[in-house]
């Protein structure tokens, strides 16, 4: 940004505009300031209008306090609160975990194992939709995939999946994962593919191999990006809605609802837009310190996502 | 490059080294055999649930006694009243995708050529500014969004969905875009300035041809994203005609004798467009998404 452009080079200089103005256009002459300002134009409005002013609204909608003592004292908010720190707790890092061992198996030489990669991303490709609702009739007690195969194979009668809160919450815990562990492994693979191999080499030679290697030379090397991912996947979490909402639908009795789903539920099926926005606005104070160390943390690391 | 590789170079101290390294390929087959079951399991019950007949879904098969292709049939033709406006809806939802992946690329290179090739001051606040909303759960402003959409009377219009989706695409690919941006050098655009061409020619005739490989990635992120993308779509789309398809097969679920059947077959058909552009633009977009990788 402090660079001059060789384009300076060898202009006469007109008349350079001066103060707040000259400051402003930087190393940019007048016409070219006026196409780099038009060139912004579009995303700026964009900006404003879908981001600042929804926003501005929704702060405005949930300003009131008795919303929030409205909503404190809501048992179903309070369910939903214990729903989504679990769901963070365990799903996140379950997610994380399992890509960051499978980017390893991924590492293996092998056509198979190029093979079962393009398998394994599958359902990152598909619509989340369609999956979810198939995982919502899979899971069904009576009809449901997951019972008959039990059923067939160790005559085993399978609990309602659905039914029961614990095992609706660890049935949508699942299929977030499902959905989202591919995505996860792909980035971390590619993490574990700039390792640069001299440094496994001269791990070998001094004897680290398996999981002392694993210890001592991949995961400090990828220990920032785990965390930066770690954080990033409880941020998409906070606001996931699909998987709750298909999978259980936040049933049985509202017992399975996250803060994305409930917020919605008070604000259309029970049409009270300020209580939805308060729900969804309860998680801000945990939101906005995970935004603020997440963009530290993005400065000193180059993730690309 | 990993753990086998390792053992293969291992030094063959032990004279049973053959034997431990083949057990370990064995275990690496078991544990991949899991790991396709893992992830095949919900989509072969799209599959089965689409290839069975109404009365089969209901009962306690694990294949279809009789796999018929009749519901997909049903689904082509519209011959359901779920599905009477499938070709439609279908239609809605390819319109929303090429606006969104059209608008997207077009806003993303125009901000990210202002900032990172013609170096605007104070551009970083833009950046960081996206860079913001990219963390900002999409959820958490639906409301808000639903009701200005309203108060513009844009409810049931394919551009509100368009513009929620384009809203949420573009902080990435400002991002993207300058990130591939650094890998072209700055000189190219000076010289052509020096030639007389003005901004919007080195944007056009130099910017926009060194980016292809960032922008096929970019395009194939924004098209899947608005294949997606549900809750907008839900919330601001509810009338027949002006469904997208993700709309439709929801409906599905409020009735009680539903056809499973057709809504699995629906939901394949709808899922094939991103899987082959998946397939097809893989290599790049993968290229465009960890390029670089990362940098500790």
């Amino acid at each position: 940004m402090t660079t001059a452009s060789i384009a300076d080079v060898g202009r006469p200089i007109i008349a350079r505009p001066v103060g707040l103005l000259r400051h402003l256009q930087g190393p940019l002459k007048g016409s070219e300031y006026l196409w780099a300002l038009a060139f912004l134009v579009p995303y700026i409005g964009v900006f404003l209008a879908f981001v600042v002013y929804p926003a501005g609204y929704g702060l405005w909608l949930g300003s009131k306090p008795s919303l929030y003592a409205e909503v404190f004292s809501d048992p179903i908010y309070q369910n939903t609160v214990i729903n989504t720190l679990i769901f963070v707790g365990v799903a996140v890092n379950l997610k994380l975990f399992g890509a960051l061992m499978l980017s390893g198996f991924f590492m293996r030489k092998g056509w198979w194992v190029k093979g079962l990669l393009l398998i394994f991303v599958l359902p990152w490709a598909v619509p989340a939709l369609p999956t979810f609702i198939s995982i919502h009739w899979m899971l069904n007690g009576e009809w449901g995939l997951v019972n008959n195969v039990l059923y067939h194979l160790f005559n085993i009668d399978g609990p309602s999946w659905l039914n029961d809160r614990w095992l609706a919450l660890g049935s949508a815990m699942y299929s977030h994962i499902w959905k989202w562990m591919p995505f996860w492994t792909v980035i971390l693979l590619a993490g574990r593919m700039a390792i640069p191999q001299e440094l496994y080499e001269a791990a070998e030679v001094d004897g680290a191999t398996g999981v002392r290697r694993f210890l001592h030379v991949t995961f400090p090397l990828l220990a920032n990006l785990y965390l930066v991912l770690t954080l990033l996947a409880t941020i998409f979490l906070l606001g996931d809605f699909n998987s709750v909402y298909f999978v259980t639908g936040g049933g049985p009795a509202n017992s399975t609802h996250l803060l994305a789903t409930l917020g919605i539920r008070d604000a259309f099926d029970l049409a009270q837009p300020r209580l939805g926005v308060a729900v969804v606005m309860s998680a801000l104070p945990v939101l906005i310190p995970l935004v603020i160390i997440l963009m530290r943390k993005l400065r000193t690391t180059e993730v690309e996502l | 490059m990993s753990a086998t590789v390792a053992d293969g170079r291992a030094p063959a101290r032990h004279p049973n080294y053959r034997r431990r390294a083949r057990l370990v390929e064995a275990a690496a087959l078991a544990f991949g055999l899991l790991l396709i079951i893992w992830t095949l399991l919900p989509i072969y019950n799209i599959v089965m649930v689409s290839l069975e007949s109404h009365g089969d879904v209901f009962t306690d098969a694990i294949w279809p006694p009789q796999p018929s292709a009749a519901s997909f049939w049903i689904v082509l033709t519209e011959g359901y009243w779920y599905l009477e406006y499938f070709w439609h809806q279908f239609g809605n939802s390819l319109y929303v995708g090429v606006a969104v992946t059209v608008l997207t690329l077009l806003i993303g290179t125009l901000t990210s050529f202002s900032i990172g090739r013609m170096r605007i001051r104070n551009g970083w606040l833009i950046s960081n500014a996206a860079l913001m909303t990219y963390v900002i759960p999409a959820s958490f402003l639906a409301i808000p969004f639903y009701r200005i959409m309203q108060s513009y009377g844009l409810a049931n219009n394919l551009w509100s969905v368009i513009a929620a989706i384009v809203t949420f695409a573009t902080p990435y690919a400002i991002f993207i875009f300058q990130q591939y941006g650094r890998s072209i050098p700055l000189e190219l655009d000076e010289a052509a300035r020096i030639d007389g061409a003005s901004p919007l020619q080195v944007y056009v005739r130099i910017y926009l041809p060194l980016m292809a490989p960032a922008l096929v990635a970019v395009g194939t992120y924004a098209l899947l994203l608005s294949w997606n993308e549900y809750l907008y779509q839900f919330l601001l789309l509810s009338n027949k005609r002006s469904m997208t398809v993700p709309v439709a097969l929801a409906q599905f679920m409020n009735s009680d004798e539903s056809p499973w059947n057709y809504m699995m077959a629906t939901a394949i058909i709808y899922a094939l467009p991103p899987i082959a552009i998946y397939y097809a633009f893989r290599r790049r977009m993968s290229a465009g998404l960890t390029m670089g990788g990362v940098k500790g």
